[in-house]
This record gives C-alpha cells, sequence and structure tokens, in this order.
C-alpha cells in the first residue's frame, strides 16, 4: 500500500475521531441538562412544570425520530449558517450534535430513573434545595448509568459519521465509500471497517472502565 | 416542641374535576409531643403513618391544618424559611436512604455541605457523630459494603449532623432483624436522653413503642384515635384496635378449639371465660387462690403471660371461671374491685 493511502486512511481516521468528539462533547452539554430538566419537570418532582415537561418530551421525541440520513440533508441551510459550508468534518457535526442531543437526553432521563425516591426525599428532608439535589444527589447517583448513556452514544456517533460520509462528511465512512465502494478497493474497504470496529471496542471498553469506577452498588 | 393541629391531608387523583376519588389520608390529626420526650405512633400499613410524619417536616404539605415545630409554624414558611427550619429537624428512614456513591464520611457531611459549612468544621462534627454510632473504624467504606444496621447507624449520624432539635424516624427499624432492631432503638433512647432531642417516630411494631417509647397515638384510617402513656396503653388500650395490637403482641388469643366452643349468651350450663388483664399491685397479689377461697370459684387458666413494659409489670390472663352463675358474678365483681380489668369472652358448655 502507497504511503499516500495510508495517510489518506490516517487523515480520516483523525476525521472520525474528530466528528465523535466534537458531536459528543456538545450534545453532551446540551443533552444533560435537557434530561435532567425533562426528569425534575415530571409531576410530582422536586421543579414539577408539568406543561414545560410535555413540552420538551415532544420536542426530543421528534429528534428521536427523524431518521439520520433524513435530519442531515433537511438541515444543510442551517449547517450552512452555522459553518458556512454542507460538506466535511465541521459541516457533519452539525447533524451528528443534533441528533445526539435528544438521545443523551433520554439515556439521562433513564439513569435518572433508576435514582431510588428516598435519596430525593431524604435530601428534601435535610433542607435541600431543589439546585442542591441535583448537583449532590440525581448526578452523582446517576453517574454509573450517565457514563453508560455516554458510551452507547459515543458508538452511536461512531456509526453515524460514517453515514455522514455518504454526503462528503469525512472520515472513514467517506473513505470507505469513495476508494472501497466507488473504486473497487477491497483493502480500503476492509481497513476501514477494520479501524472502526477497534474504535467501537475502544470506546465500549473506556466507557465500561468509567462505569466501574463510578458505580459503587 | 411538635404540634400538630387539626391536619388534614386529602390526595386527589390525576382525573381533574369531581372529588369523588379523593384519598384521605390523615382527617382533623391533633398530636402534640414535648420537648424531650419519645412518641410513637402506630398503626396498620395504610393507616396514614407515613402521611402524618411527613407533614411534619412538609415532605408532604398538609392539605388543612398547621403545623409548627420549635415554635416555628412550618406551614407559614416560605422555602428558603423551610429549607432553614429543616435543618433543625432529622430523620431517618426504612430504607436507610443513603447515598451509594458516597462514603460513610462523605454521608454524614451532606448535610453539612448543604448548609455551606467549611471542610474543617463539617471533619469536626462529623468524626464524634461516627464515633457515637460505633463506626468511626467505616469512615471511608461505601453504603454496600455495610450491614443494614450499621447503614441505619450512618442514616442516624447523619440525621443527627446538623445538630437537631426533632429527629423523625419512618419505621426505622422495619427492615432490620430483631436483635438490630434492639441495638438501633438502644442508639435511639440514649441520643433522646444524651442529647434531649425529641423523637416522633411511626411504626407498626408494638416492641418499639414498648422499648423506647413514653407515649404513644394509635391511627387508624388516617384519624388518630388514641392517645396515652405507653404504660397505660399497654395495660388498658381504648380502643377496640389498640386492644387487637396488644393481643397480636402479647400474642394472647384464646385457643382455636375453645374459640369454636364460645357461645355468646349465657345460659344454664355454661361458664364464661374472662380474659383478665392486671398490672400495678395486682400481679403481685395471690388473686386467684383467694378467688376460690372468698367466692367459691374455681378458676382454669387457659393461659397466661406477665410482660414488663418499661418500668411496669403488666400480667395477662384467659381463665374459665367455674361455679354458679351468681358465684362467677360474684367473682368478677371481686376481680374489679381489685383493680383487674374484666373482659367476657363468651360461654363454654359444662364439660361435666
Amino acid at each position: 500500500m502507497s504511503s499516500a493511502m495510508i495517510d489518506l486512511i490516517l487523515q480520516a481516521t483523525l476525521d472520525t475521531l474528530y466528528m465523535v468528539a466534537v458531536s459528543g462533547l456538545i450534545s453532551t452539554l446540551v443533552g444533560l441538562p435537557l434530561g435532567v430538566m425533562l426528569y425534575v419537570t415530571r409531576p410530582r418532582q422536586i421543579l414539577a412544570k408539568p406543561v414545560l415537561n410535555q413540552a420538551l418530551s415532544i420536542v426530543t421525541n421528534i429528534g428521536r425520530s427523524i431518521p439520520f440520513i433524513i435530519l442531515m440533508v433537511a438541515i444543510i441551510p442551517f449547517t450552512r449558517m452555522l459553518v458556512g459550508t454542507s460538506i466535511g468534518i465541521n459541516a457533519a457535526s452539525v447533524p451528528l450534535t443534533i441528533a445526539a442531543i435528544p438521545f443523551v437526553a433520554r439515556l439521562v432521563e433513564g439513569a435518572l430513573n433508576e435514582i431510588s425516591p428516598g435519596l430525593i426525599e431524604a435530601a428534601q428532608a435535610m433542607g435541600a434545595t431543589p439546585w442542591q439535589i441535583i448537583c449532590k444527589v440525581l448526578i452523582p447517583e446517576a453517574r454509573g448509568g450517565i457514563m453508560t448513556g455516554l458510551t452507547i452514544t459515543a458508538v452511536t456517533l461512531v456509526s453515524y459519521s460514517a453515514m455522514a460520509g455518504a454526503v462528503g462528511g469525512g472520515g472513514l465512512g467517506d473513505l470507505g465509500i469513495r476508494y472501497g465502494y466507488n473504486r473497487f478497493n477491497p483493502t480500503i474497504m476492509i481497513i476501514t471497517v477494520v479501524i472502526l470496529v477497534i474504535m467501537v471496542q475502544a470506546f465500549q471498553s473506556l466507557g465500561d472502565y468509567l462505569v466501574r469506577k463510578s458505580d459503587r452498588k | 416542641m411538635i404540634e400538630l393541629s387539626n391536619v388534614s391531608k386529602t390526595y386527589f387523583s390525576n382525573t381533574r374535576g369531581s372529588g369523588s376519588n379523593a384519598v384521605h389520608a390523615l382527617k382533623n390529626a391533633n398530636l402534640t409531643v414535648p420537648k424531650g420526650t419519645i412518641h410513637g405512633v402506630i398503626g396498620l400499613s395504610g393507616a396514614g403513618k407515613s402521611t402524618l410524619i411527613r407533614c411534619v417536616n412538609l415532605l408532604e404539605r398538609p392539605t388543612s391544618g398547621s403545623v409548627t415545630v420549635d415554635g416555628q409554624e412550618m406551614t407559614r414558611l416560605s422555602n428558603a424559611a423551610l429549607n432553614r427550619a429543616r435543618h433543625r429537624i432529622g430523620m431517618i428512614f426504612q430504607h436507610f436512604n443513603l447515598l451509594t456513591t458516597r462514603t460513610v464520611f462523605d454521608n454524614v457531611a451532606l448535610p453539612l455541605e448543604l448548609m455551606g459549612q467549611k471542610r474543617h468544621t463539617v471533619r469536626d462534627r462529623v468524626i464524634p457523630l461516627l464515633e457515637m454510632v460505633g463506626l468511626a473504624d467505616k469512615a471511608n467504606q461505601y453504603p454496600a459494603q455495610l450491614s443494614g444496621g450499621q447503614k441505619q447507624r450512618v442514616a442516624i449520624a447523619r440525621a443527627l449532623a446538623s445538630k437537631p432539635q426533632v429527629l423523625l424516624c419512618d419505621e426505622a427499624t422495619s427492615a432490620l432483624d430483631p436483635q438490630t432492631t434492639s441495638s438501633i432503638l438502644e442508639l435511639l433512647r440514649d441520643i433522646n436522653q444524651q442529647l434531649g432531642i425529641t423523637i416522633l417516630l411511626i411504626t407498626h411494631e408494638m416492641e418499639v413503642v414498648k422499648s423506647i417509647c413514653h407515649r404513644v397515638s394509635l391511627i387508624s384510617d388516617g384519624e388518630l384515635v388514641e392517645d396515652s402513656e405507653v404504660g397505660d396503653f399497654f395495660t388498658a388500650p381504648r380502643t377496640q384496635l389498640g386492644r387487637e395490637f396488644l393481643n397480636d403482641f402479647l400474642q394472647l388469643t384464646p385457643p382455636k378449639e375453645l374459640i369454636e366452643r364460645l357461645l355468646d349468651a349465657p345460659s344454664e350450663n355454661t361458664h364464661p371465660v374472662v380474659r383478665l388483664t392486671f398490672s400495678g399491685d395486682a400481679v403481685s397479689t395471690p388473686l386467684i387462690s383467694r378467688l376460690a377461697r372468698e367466692c367459691g370459684v374455681d378458676v382454669s387458666i387457659l393461659q397466661a403471660k406477665v410482660e414488663s413494659i418499661q418500668e411496669r409489670t403488666l400480667g395477662l390472663m384467659i381463665a374459665e371461671l367455674l361455679g354458679t352463675p351468681t358465684q362467677t358474678q360474684q367473682a368478677m365483681t371481686y376481680l374489679e374491685s381489685h383493680q383487674l380489668q374484666v373482659e367476657v369472652l363468651g360461654h363454654v358448655q359444662r364439660n361435666d
């Protein structure tokens, strides 16, 4: 294999990691608070706001129900507005982030569901404010579950980022389609798939390690 | 220290509109717990015990009525003031409710952190508390590594961290085995005696009331139906439910085959079967043999038990009184005149 080819593969790997990292980070920053909001605004919860809760839930469900490939092309005008172009890894990161936010939010909400309501009650009895309950009880107690959710998100983002390759998004998916599929180069195709498999394995192992570290049950 | 007046709590189910599906969990409850006492509220599941205790620190907001703790009317406080007032009220729970991701030390430190205390002040407070509950060596362990009794000790230390005036115990020993229960109750009694903390506890176990409470209230279907000194409650409960609790506790019910033979009304050839409850001096008086001598009545003892309830002794007996109707009537009058409680359970046919 030529050194140009190796450079290409290396660059594509870095591109994929970049897209996963950027969209993973931003979707966590937005999805985590959104997930907490979905939980604490429920009826009879510490910040019960049933109408807001319904609204957030509907928006989240809409985000979750649009197929990624359609979302990607549907928001091209928005992507252009944000990063100035609709191709490349920065452009691909926009739909990836938008798709991942509701995903993260539901997983965070699910992790919070696992907390015993007694813990919230105990904190309230100690005179904790809702903000203190969120920071000192909910998030620390759900840490393991949140880590699991973020691992799932990272793995999902790896495969979604490969899909972004179909519309010129860059990264390993892009490489696989252009060189492996369009130019009939099975070696490239196999290499990209192998790298993706390794990447997913690595994310999963790292995630499992972090979950083990944060879980004390 | 704790005063509930006319506290009611009604839950409305989700369907809006008609009040037909309202659940009255608490109906006009009045309760006064003086400073430094241990007050128990006993009742069956679903009687409203949990709602009652949660109304004290407003984990449940009463639908009507007022709650006063340490001179502060809780029901009128703003959210911020309520949180400050809650720092003065500790609470422990049936399932301990410790944070799994915090060590024992950090669990006890939590209320102090919430109050915004400095790291070294927290340390100075937590260590002695852990020593008091006997868990100083477990400071760096996680709750999952502890037994149930140890978890409840941590919860007690945590509840005391903010130096409360009042401790609320929500079925605190119901998830523990009998031995652990008595060690936890002992700890609670020490806390009450040494720190002068007022304790309100809810339970379904008479054992808990018997071993540490000064006064007890009986709750049934959302209403406080009885309120008495523990000694009185155990010797002479005033309500049917109180008697049922006592009988379950003492396990003094007539034998099954006797119950089947019991008749409601006396007739020519029957003997009365009575339950005698005696306390105080009556326990040490040889009443049964005197009964035989003075009234000419023979007593056949079917079941008997002597219990000590705190400083008092309580005797219970189920017996058949053998004699003519006049004699047995005379015997019952004699017993009542000696401060015995006589309850006629029924009448049985003479065997002879």
